[in-house]
């Protein structure tokens, strides 16, 4: 999101669980440097806890085996890698070229409304986050947006009404 | 005009299920294949003229070619589905449609160049997608296309999903290799090309999906049955997402070298609403737009393209309507590009982020009659000084639009002038 320059501790001590461990060491196989493996150990600690907090980041160097720093960088330098919690729903709309042509302000504007959040913000009971981002590649299908990796295509305001409706 | 080369199995009900896609003939070129010499293959694939369905549209044969002999070094093979490009989305449906075809498509280009090692580079945006991807090649690896043993023979293939996280810059090919790395997605200097110095160092052989999906089709038909379709120089079929102000928007499979318009008019239902055509952007966001007039002469292929001073790209068409303002749309793109900038390069670091201030002022109603060359002026500046081809991806479809477009420009200019007051106070 936003800020991308500062990592939050998250007050817990932070280790895979053990489907995590697993996908972790059968990757590990596949790579014939360490290093390979910041990316994907950062989807793993992001999927388990949502968001890479000061602690995920620490733990993912050791497991790795490279500092911190380095782990860091990578974090900040993929937009993907959220760096403090989402909503529960996280909302994604896509605001590049089609999604433009095809009146994506009109999806982003109502969810604004609709969420009281401007893009980039987080709910206050955490359950919803907005999102503008960089063309998803459903383009044949504009506008889309993601909700927690799913893609909705075709959006409008009647759809977003009923999406909404069926997040709680 | 449509044809079903690539596409067959996409309107088959569960085709990204192994089961399904075998028993319409997935899988059924390895017998051929391991039978022939790995030189043979190569040389089959650049008589089929197959060009790199990426953009680029390099001979993929000739690349193939470009590896070092005796090397005393693992080799690689990286599919590039980072697929980041505006407005391009037909690898995508490879992926969830025929993802089969894809890793026979590895196969034959791993047996071909001696590479025991393929990584997969998926965009992170791709969830859904990743997911039939991965249980793909897992139900590969159990049915024995993958591993120790290739369908039987004494070949290991192993092949990896890496999955990016958010980065345009890491379809790059270089950009994807230091992602693989487990680096910032900053591209490298060139030469040496990643055939000779790649992946960890070693040689390494990058492809598109669409390519890569190709190559069964030319083993198992020829090159000559590939060549049946599309032109002499543009060979084949390709797969097209045409998409903005059209009444069909969507994914087309078609032979290269048919005519834009017809192509528009009759597979994409002409532009919507009854609208005026008001431009085209032929094969991405960074492909320089196209005038109706243009629209009307150029044909899909690489060379017409050309000719025209544009580029066929990715083959992702964008329809724009009479409606469209060019100034908003520049301003769209460049906010793209800005934000994608891995930032390595100072004069796509910070070039493109004064453009954005530039094509802003216009909007708030303070542009200049001088920005206008000043735009073009930070274009020349910017273009073809930087490592990668980012900023020029950026600068070239801009230059564009202000060149054919400039009255625009000049009209957002005229207007806030126009009453000068009003604009003080505001």
């Amino acid at each position: 999101m936003s800020d991308r320059s500062q990592l939050i501790s998250s007050g817990q001590p932070f280790t895979f669980d053990s489907a995590r461990d697993a996908e972790f060491e059968r990757l590990i196989k596949r790579y014939p440097i360490r290093e390979s493996m910041i990316m994907p150990a950062l989807w793993l600690a992001q999927e388990q806890e949502g968001w890479l907090s000061t602690e995920a980041i620490a733990y993912v160097a050791e497991r790795v085996g490279t500092y911190p720093a380095k782990v860091f960088e990578l974090a900040t330098f993929y937009t993907m890698y959220h760096l403090k919690p989402v909503g529960k729903y996280h909302l994604c709309v896509c605001r590049t070229l089609s999604c433009y042509l095809r009146e994506k302000q009109e999806i982003v504007d109502y969810l604004a409304a609709e969420l009281g959040l401007r893009p980039g913000e987080v709910s206050e009971d955490g359950m919803f986050s907005l999102e503008e981002v960089e063309c998803l590649g459903h383009c044949g299908t504009a506008p889309v947006i993601q909700v927690n990796g799913e893609f909705h295509e075709e959006m409008n305001v009647e759809k977003l009404k009923t999406l909404l409706a069926g997040l709680d | 005009m449509e044809v079903k080369i690539l596409s067959a199995k996409f309107d088959i009900e569960d085709s990204h299920r192994l089961e399904v896609a075998k028993k319409h003939g997935a899988y059924g070129t390895l017998e051929k294949l391991f039978a022939m010499d790995p030189a043979d293959v190569i040389e089959e694939v650049k008589n089929s003229g197959l060009r790199g369905r990426g953009g680029a549209g390099f001979p993929a044969g000739v690349k193939w070619g470009f590896l070092p002999k005796d090397l005393d070094k693992p080799i690689y093979l990286a599919v590039n589905s980072d697929e980041s490009e505006p407005a391009t989305f037909k690898d995508r449906y490879i992926l969830v449609r025929d993802p089969h075809m894809m890793i026979e498509g590895i196969i034959i280009c791993c047996y071909a160049i001696g590479s025991h090692d393929s990584y997969i580079y998926i965009r992170g945006e791709y969830t859904s997608q990743l997911k039939i991807l991965q249980e793909a090649i897992d139900e590969a690896y159990e049915a024995g296309y993958l591993g120790e043993q290739v369908a039987g023979h004494d070949f290991r293939l192993d092949v990896t999903v890496h999955r990016g996280a958010g980065a345009y810059v890491c379809g790059e090919e270089t950009a994807l290799l230091e992602s693989i790395e487990g680096k910032k997605g900053q591209p490298r200097s060139k030469p040496p090309f990643p055939a000779v110095v790649g992946l960890y160092d070693c040689p390494t052989i990058i492809n598109n999906v669409q390519s890569i999906a190709s190559l069964p089709f030319i083993i198992e038909k020829g090159a000559e049955a590939y060549r049946a379709y599309g032109t002499e120089k543009s060979a084949g079929t390709h797969l097209f997402g045409i998409s903005g102000h059209v009444e069909k928007p969507g994914m087309y499979e078609l032979p290269l070298g048919l005519p834009l318009m017809e192509v528009l008019n009759e597979v994409a239902g002409g532009v919507w609403k009854g609208r005026q055509l008001k431009g085209v952007i032929p094969g991405g966001s960074s492909t320089p737009v196209l005038t109706p007039e243009e629209a009307h002469t150029v044909t899909l292929d690489y060379e017409s393209m050309a000719e025209h001073k544009t580029m066929f790209g990715s083959g992702g068409i964008v329809v724009l309507d009479e409606t469209v303002d060019i100034v908003k749309l520049v301003e769209n793109l460049i906010a793209f590009y800005h934000h994608e900038s891995c930032g390595q390069c100072t004069p796509c670091r910070e070039g493109l982020g004064w453009m954005l201030k530039i094509i802003r002022k216009f909007i708030a109603g303070d542009g200049r009659e001088d920005d206008i060359e000043l735009l073009l002026e930070l274009c020349d500046n910017i273009e073809m000084k930087t490592v990668c081809v980012l900023s020029a991806a950026c600068t070239m479809p801009v230059r564009s639009y202000l060149e054919k477009f400039r009255h625009e420009f000049e009209s957002y200019i005229n207007s806030s002038n126009s009453d000068p007051v009003q604009s003080q106070a505001e």
